[in-house]
């Protein structure tokens, strides 16, 4: 069966929104995506009816809201086939989940120790390990793509002969190029190193079905944001067996084992990794999230957005001067695809696109070291959900169209 | 008004001034690494004021027509003169409204041809956020002060080294 699109539109409120007269086209979903009304109420009932604080105290509120809380947790370990609750953190978003692993498993390493990074980083899975290595000389070394965008597993190879590897940090899907790393294959090599593999899942997680035991990872990453879900939320799963023996990474309330005069002893996991209190009315929406997309099987969710990736990669090809980033085949295409337009600056595109209630994103996409690679200052972004239409692409590249009749005519 | 107002397109489609200097007094280059814009602006000086201007750059309208009618207003200019431009001048000159996203690109006119001057006159080039206003009046002890509530996209990073690929 096919996804009825048009329902599922119904359901998100900002759709009806329109934009100086136009409808609103939300084509940045790798940026965040639109929430549908499930999430909103579930926070706001949450808000409404329970608000109290997890595991604090003993009235009903807190009742209500430990059971809230800890819900949210096993719904997000469901969702990801994680084997306990206990090994899904929650943190503010995908970047802390990856500044979590960093400076906790971090303050293990030595110096000398290796982190490998692919060209295909987000910031956030680039900058804490920079910040690491600057402090406590670890070395970064970085694995390149070739130039359909897929990386150079001979570099993964070479560099974990060395045996100096403690832990590949690796994207489930460029928020750029919309590639997908090799996770089994990559996760293979790594075990048999000896080093620990974290997926950065920011931009996979909406998109595809995760499995973090059969693909034996030992970290992932993911922001509620990006997955319908609310901001102020994010995830790092990690094994029980690594996250019981690293030390914590915020001190404060609720991560604590005792606390006397002398120092603190830690709590179990996970709640020694939680410290304050908790975005709580965010964790209940992102489980609400998780129920929301949960109703719709994925076979039909990747259907649907394979033939929207597929009408755009062809709908923009036939723009003159306009070259998408990255692969020549569209079935390695995910999620989003960028592009660059001879004498068009993605800002000045996306900023009258935007007037018209095209929303695209403009710039580097926070992958400063990937658009060096390629050569490029700056790209324009088309990302997907699981509302858009193909009307919208050919609505978009009809702007496009219009927008370069604008600044290129002379 | 829309930023994209005929002016601008006009400069930017046909830019003026826009060649390289064969023996400029002094030539800076600035970059908006946030998305790229770059500017080059060559000065002949003499005497203390600005007799010819050559520019190069890439990058968006915005950016580019700036510099475009930046250049055209700078010829005969003296140092002093350049000294008293501000973000003020700059928004005035390019007559539309522009929002706090494109500030930079429009500011990067005066932040190049500021840190030309500067340059030539073999003084430490000016922060973005002097040259966005944004920083209080000298204080007595010569230290500038910085306004809370300052915008951190303007602050300078701190650079960390890694390997590089």
């Amino acid at each position: 069966m096919a996804l009825n699109v048009a329902a599922i539109r119904r359901e998100f409120p900002i759709l009806r929104r329109t934009i100086n007269g136009h409808p609103l086209i939300c084509l940045d979903n790798a940026a965040t995506a639109l929430k549908p009304e499930a999430v909103v109420q579930s926070m706001d009932r949450f808000y409404r009816e329970s608000n109290g604080n997890p595991h604090r105290s003993m009235h009903v509120l807190a009742e209500e809201a430990t059971i809230a809380y800890e819900e949210a947790r096993r719904t997000v370990q469901r969702f990801i086939g994680a084997a306990a609750p206990e090994e899904i953190i929650f943190t503010k978003n995908c970047t802390e989940a990856i500044n979590l692993v960093a400076r906790s498993l971090g303050s293990t390493l030595k110096t000398g120790d290796e982190v490998l990074l692919t060209l295909l980083e987000h910031h956030s899975n680039i900058v804490a390990w920079q910040a690491l290595a600057a402090e406590r000389g670890i070395v970064i070394r970085w694995i390149d793509i070739d130039d359909r965008g897929h990386l150079r597993l001979d570099q993964l190879r070479e560099y974990l002969r060395g045996g100096r590897v403690k832990l590949v940090g690796v994207t489930g899907q460029s928020n750029v190029l919309g590639v997908r790393p090799p996770l089994a294959e990559m996760i293979h090599l790594a075990r048999a190193a000896g080093a620990l593999v974290l997926v950065d899942a920011a931009q996979s997680i909406a998109h595809m079905p995760t499995d973090v035991r059969a693909l034996d990872i030992d970290f992932l990453a993911f922001s509620g944001h990006k997955l319908y879900g609310p901001t102020g939320i994010g995830v790092l799963y990690g094994k029980r067996a690594l996250l019981e023996r690293m030390p914590p990474f915020l001190g404060g309330g609720q991560m604590i084992h005792e606390v006397t005069t002398d120092g603190f002893s830690s709590a179990d996991i996970p709640h020694k990794f939680e410290a304050g209190t908790m975005p709580v009315a965010e964790a209940v929406g992102l489980r609400s999230a998780i129920d929301w997309l949960s109703q719709y099987p994925w076979d039909e969710i990747i259907a649907h957005e394979r033939s929207l990736i597929d009408h755009t990669y062809r709908t923009l090809t036939s723009i003159d001067g306009l070259r998408i980033i990255g692969s020549d085949d569209p079935s390695d295409i995910h999620g989003c695809l960028s592009f660059t337009i001879d004498g068009v600056h993605p800002h000045d595109l996306t900023d009258i696109l935007g007037k018209r209630g095209i929303c695209l994103r403009a710039g580097h996409h926070c992958t400063q070291p990937l658009h060096r690679r390629l050569g490029l200052t700056a790209t324009t972004r088309l990302s997907i959900g699981i509302y858009n239409m193909t009307e919208e692409i050919d609505a978009a590249a009809g702007a496009i169209e219009q927008v370069l009749a604008v600044l290129l005519s002379h | 008004m829309d930023v994209y107002a005929e002016q601008i397109l006009d400069h930017y489609r046909h830019p003026r001034g826009k060649s390289r200097l064969a023996q400029p007094s002094i030539s800076h280059e600035e970059v908006n690494h946030s998305c790229g814009d770059a500017l080059t602006v060559d000065l002949l000086i003499q005497e203390r004021a600005i007799e010819v201007v050559g520019w190069d750059g890439t990058g968006c309208a915005i950016s580019q027509a700036g510099m475009s009618m930046l250049c055209e207003e700078l010829t005969g200019k003296t140092i002093d003169e350049v000294n008293t431009l501000g973000e003020q001048n700059i928004r005035t000159m390019l007559g539309v409204s522009i929002g706090q996203r494109r500030s930079k690109c429009a500011l990067l006119c005066l932040h190049t041809l500021k840190n030309a001057i500067r340059k030539f006159q073999s003084l430490p080039p000016q922060s973005w956020m002097e040259t966005a206003g944004r920083l209080c009046p000298p204080q007595p002890d010569g230290e500038k002060r910085i306004e809370s509530g300052s915008d951190h996209e303007l602050r300078p990073i701190r650079q960390y080294n890694s390997s590089t690929p």
